[in-house]
């Protein structure tokens, strides 16, 4: 079924400065990734730092856009568009970053931020005003503050300001990059909560990116764990909790306290540490599966075989070729214990 | 290993730099208005003179020939004879030129010693009265011209009283002088730099580290801060000596030194050519240099950079 | 026969501190902090931004810059000694020997221009007389202590060389060397991934074993805190609201402040459920609201709550190993949910 956004086999490339750089092949940020978000729905994207998932974002609203690969919105290929039909389409898919500081201008007056966009699309001042004010309340700041300046905002308060300036765009599709992660716990509530009840009255969907696991949970109806660049697994938030599968995905979640049942199984920790993970560089030795090195279940097999995402049931998929193995073998056995 | 390449992506820059310098003075040379020939055999010269002249300045051959010729004699460091003197440019370029780099030297040594202390100072106690003096040394420093400092100093020193010669060159005593005059300026600018730097680096979180780690206060600053706040000044302490070897220009004639200053100075009076070519290229050559220098010591002090 | 102070490690004791701020009321950071730590004990200090727990630890260490900052009433006993009466000589002694501080970000808390070796082994030099090469052999021996693989080469490393794991493995080997009776840890796994979190929480909890030090964990996040310490104390506008063993807590939080936090949290488990709120925010230093400062925003606060502080008691059945102290007038109160 066809997602309001689909990605498919989206990759995107970065070259370091110098001219040698381009000649060597760069670092591989975002691998191959496709996955669709259904309209309406929160797609939760977890990973650790450097996995990629800002640039997936800034790549698939094309703020950056991806070296190869295809994103569409709404059925549109947005790689084959003009700046012009591009830009429409850019109106309808916002982004909310992590640090409302460096997204408000802090020279601009709340409302002039807020109506700098409808301004470049020549809505006339009356309305502008008018949508300014509604969103404002929307988001609960008092309409008298919006001539203040954003420092007179509290931080919370900020980020409602950054999230109601997305809106005034009309967006049907928000990508929220760490949205809560500077604030206090009492205030992410406050946001999460804003969150819900402007996806549910406005129709949004969410692309929700997050290193807070519990939260990424509580907001998402699927979630996709990346890792160098890749997608090692994705599936419906209750199936992932449940049985969590891909090694990785298992040593994640492990590590957050209190979070998933099925993942007791894997340490979280393993002895001694290396170097975390590194962007991973587009050479011969680095294919076959790129959590080789961590993996407690790898074995030479692994170095060789590229780890497609495999459909394992329920719209669950694994890259791993050991998981889908024993997952396979767990099938089989089961069939066959159904047959006897 | 990396840093080998490193030095060596340096001094491929340097070298394309003084290619570049050479290039341009050819070039500028031959736009200039006024033929040399003329200049040497004088306006009232026969057409047979003028040509011969030309012919032994190679001035009638072909522009590429020319150019080609002029970069050979860069590469072996030949600038061909002064118009004025007849001597070999390369010559008297090298007989003087140890005086103005002794004065230079001596100059941001002079810098050195006057700044840097007294920057750490003024960071370190700031709004003490060593912060105020360093304030008020680094204001009067940048309002005071090198010349006019010179020239009250020689009042002072060499003629009220005989402290210092007056003028020539030949000993270190002739040089403290305009060491002097010309280091005071630019110590202002040194230590200002300092002093930001102290600190710039003093409020950072590591500071807090130290401290937390029960170092003594004296630790914290002379060793944790001042290891990191050194290196912007290294950088600049360099480009100071390029300014001194400038700045030596108008020093040398206050106070009469024979210096390549002065060489130049009256090489550009005389239209002579050749030196002027000479001397272009030549101080090309030593800022490149001198920036080089730099580079490497501050890749060598700052372990981030290294590594390329 | 009780000692006075139960052999507490730290017992900070009504601490006040204010910050002068140019032509304004003075920021009152602390309004009279109680917190004690025995020996082997983690104790974990929770609170948000502004609450005022940085200012606690920092006041501890001795490093609040007193000129901005007043010491307006209170103590600091440590092992007894009332650190807030000592010379500043005398409490730089204390620093890095007796306590030590872990700090949040390592990248920024590390000195770039020095080997991680040469951090540690200045201080086994100052601190405890050591020679070079015996620095060197114990700085081997904390590194390897601490989880930092290839301990050579990491010694001999600067910290831009080193992952942010490592900087913080590397700031922890640094404020353990010389031994220190206290630890503080600072948001210590703040800036880390999510996978070293746990790692780090790990080693900690094996320095308390190995070492027996006591250890105050600052944290805002109440998660990490339930993980790693023995009891727990919640800060809320320079004062401590609430005081208890780990579990009792969590489980029966009874301060209003404390419930709100804890029903605030999301949990993947309550997927689909709004968070519980709690209203407005945390009070700004200078504008501290009379009687309980938590007034404004609570859902039991009655009138007697604005005029009157509420003083920290013992709720319920004091055990003598720390009972449940909390700052309310209406403990028994019914919530109106």
């Amino acid at each position: 079924m066809a997602g309001l956004i689909e990605i498919r086999d989206m990759s995107k490339r970065h070259y370091q400065r110098g001219l040698l750089s381009r000649a060597q092949g760069g670092v591989l940020a975002v691998d191959r990734v496709s996955f669709s978000i259904e309209k309406g729905s929160v797609f939760g994207l977890v990973g650790e730092s450097g996995c990629g998932k800002t640039t997936l974002a800034r790549a698939l609203l094309f703020l950056d856009p991806p070296t190869s690969g295809e994103v569409l919105f709404d059925g549109t290929r947005l790689g084959g568009l003009s700046l012009r039909e591009l830009r429409e389409r850019r109106r309808r898919m916002q982004i909310v970053f992590q640090d409302p500081n460096s997204a408000l201008d802090p020279k601009m007056r709340v409302r002039d931020s807020m109506e700098e966009g409808l301004r470049n699309l020549r809505v006339p001042k009356l309305e502008r005003e008018r949508r300014v004010r509604k969103l404002l309340e929307l988001v609960g700041i008092p309409s008298e503050h919006a001539s203040g300046y954003p420092h007179e905002f509290s931080g919370g308060q900020k980020q409602r300001i950054v999230v109601a300036r997305a809106l005034t765009m009309d967006p049907e599709f928000l990508v929220l990059d760490e949205p809560v992660s500077n604030l206090d716990v009492s205030i992410q509530a406050q946001i999460v909560n804003l969150l819900l009840d402007l996806k549910q009255e406005l129709s949004l969907t969410y692309l929700f990116i997050s290193h807070d696991l519990h939260l990424v949970a509580f907001l998402s109806d699927g979630i996709g764990v990346m890792y160098q660049g890749r997608l090692v697994e994705l599936a419906p938030t209750g199936e992932i909790m449940a049985r969590p599968v891909h090694p990785y995905t298992l040593k994640l979640f492990a590590s957050v306290p209190g979070f998933a049942e099925g993942a007791s199984g894997a340490e979280g920790a393993s002895g001694a540490e290396g170097a975390g993970p590194a962007p991973g560089k587009d050479s011969p030795a680095a294919r076959g599966c790129p959590y080789f090195a961590s993996c407690a279940r790898g074995d030479l097999a692994c170095t060789r075989v590229e780890p497609r995402l495999i459909d394992i049931g329920g719209g669950h998929m694994v890259a791993c070729i050991k998981e889908i193995a024993s997952a396979d073998a767990d099938l089989a056995h089961s069939l066959e214990g159904g047959k006897r | 290993m990396r840093f080998l390449l490193f030095v060596l992506k340096r001094l491929g820059r340097l070298l394309l730099t003084v290619l570049l310098i050479s290039t341009i003075v050819f070039f500028v040379i031959r736009v200039i208005p006024g033929d040399p020939a003329l200049v040497i055999a004088g306006v009232d010269a026969s057409k047979e003179d003028l040509a011969a002249i030309r012919a032994k300045l190679g001035t009638d051959r072909p522009i590429g020939a020319q150019y080609l010729s002029w970069l050979t004699a860069v590469a072996r460091f030949d600038f061909g004879k002064s118009l004025s003197t007849g001597q070999p440019v390369t010559r008297m370029i090298f007989e003087r030129f140890p005086l103005t780099l002794t004065l230079a030297l001596l100059g941001l040594a002079i810098s050195i010693v006057l700044a840097i202390p007294l920057g750490i100072l003024s960071a370190v106690r700031r709004w003490s009265v060593w912060d105020y003096l360093g304030m008020v040394f680094s204001q009067v420093g940048m309002a005071v011209p090198s010349f006019w400092l010179g020239i009250l100093l020689l009042l002072l020193f060499a003629v009220k009283i005989r402290l210092f010669p007056l003028f020539g060159s030949g000993s270190i005593r002739h040089l403290v002088l305009p060491a002097v005059s010309l280091g005071f300026a630019r110590a202002a600018v040194l230590l200002r730099l300092t002093r930001a730097s102290m600190v710039e680096e003093l409020s950072r979180e590591y500071i807090v580290t130290a401290r937390a780690k029960g170092l003594t206060e004296r630790m914290v600053k002379y060793r944790h801060a001042l290891k990191n706040a050194m290196l912007p000044l290294v950088t600049m302490a360099g480009i100071q000596l390029g300014y001194m070897l400038g700045g030596a220009v108008i020093i040398e004639q206050v106070f009469s030194l024979p210096g390549l200053g002065r060489l130049f100075l009256t090489g550009v009076y005389q239209r002579d050519f050749s030196l002027i070519q000479g001397g272009i290229v030549f101080i090309a050559l030593v800022f490149s240099l001198i920036n080089f220098a730099v580079d490497i010591l501050y890749s060598a002090l700052n372990p981030k950079i290294r590594m390329g | 026969m009780a000692e006075t102070t139960n052999g507490a490690l730290l017992d900070v004791r009504d601490l006040a501190v204010e910050f002068d701020s140019r032509g304004g009321a003075p920021a009152r950071a602390l309004r009279g902090i109680d917190l004690s730590i025995a020996r082997g004990e983690i104790r974990g200090l929770v609170g948000e931004s502004g609450s005022g727990k940085t200012v606690t630890s920092t006041c501890v260490m001795g490093l609040l810059p007193t000129p901005p900052a007043r010491i307006t009433a209170g103590e600091v006993l440590f092992k007894g000694r009332n650190l807030l009466a000592l010379s500043a000589e005398e409490r730089r002694r204390v620093r890095g020997r007796e306590i030590a501080m872990v700090f949040q970000e390592p990248s920024r808390y590390l000195n770039p221009a020095f080997r991680i070796g040469t951090q540690i082994t200045e201080m086994l030099e100052l601190h405890l007389g050591m020679r070079k090469a015996e620095a060197f052999t114990r700085a081997t021996e904390l590194a390897r202590l601490v989880g930092l693989g290839g301990e050579r080469k990491v010694l001999a490393s600067y910290p831009h060389e080193l992952s942010g794991g490592m900087k913080q493995r590397a700031m922890i080997a640094m404020a353990i060397c010389c031994n220190p009776s206290l630890l503080i840890a600072d948001e210590p796994t703040t800036a880390l991934d999510v996978t070293l979190q746990l790692q780090i929480l790990r080693l900690i909890l094996r320095l308390r074993e190995s070492f027996g030090m006591g250890i105050l964990f600052i944290s805002h996040d109440l998660r990490l805190v339930r993980i790693v310490a023995d009891s727990v104390s919640v800060i809320y506008a320079g004062k401590i609201i609430e005081s208890a063993p780990r579990e009792e807590l969590f489980r029966s939080p009874l301060h209003p402040y404390t419930r709100l936090l804890l029903l605030s949290i999301p949990a993947a488990r309550n997927r689909g459920a709004r968070l519980r709120v709690i209203p407005g925010r945390v009070p700004d230093a200078q504008a501290v609201p009379a009687g309980c400062a938590f007034h404004p925003r609570c859902p039991l606060a009655e009138e007697l709550c604005a005029r009157v502080m509420p003083e920290s008691r013992e709720h319920g059945l004091g055990h003598a190993a720390g009972g449940h102290a909390i700052a309310c007038h209406f403990v028994e109160k019914k919530w109106p949910d």
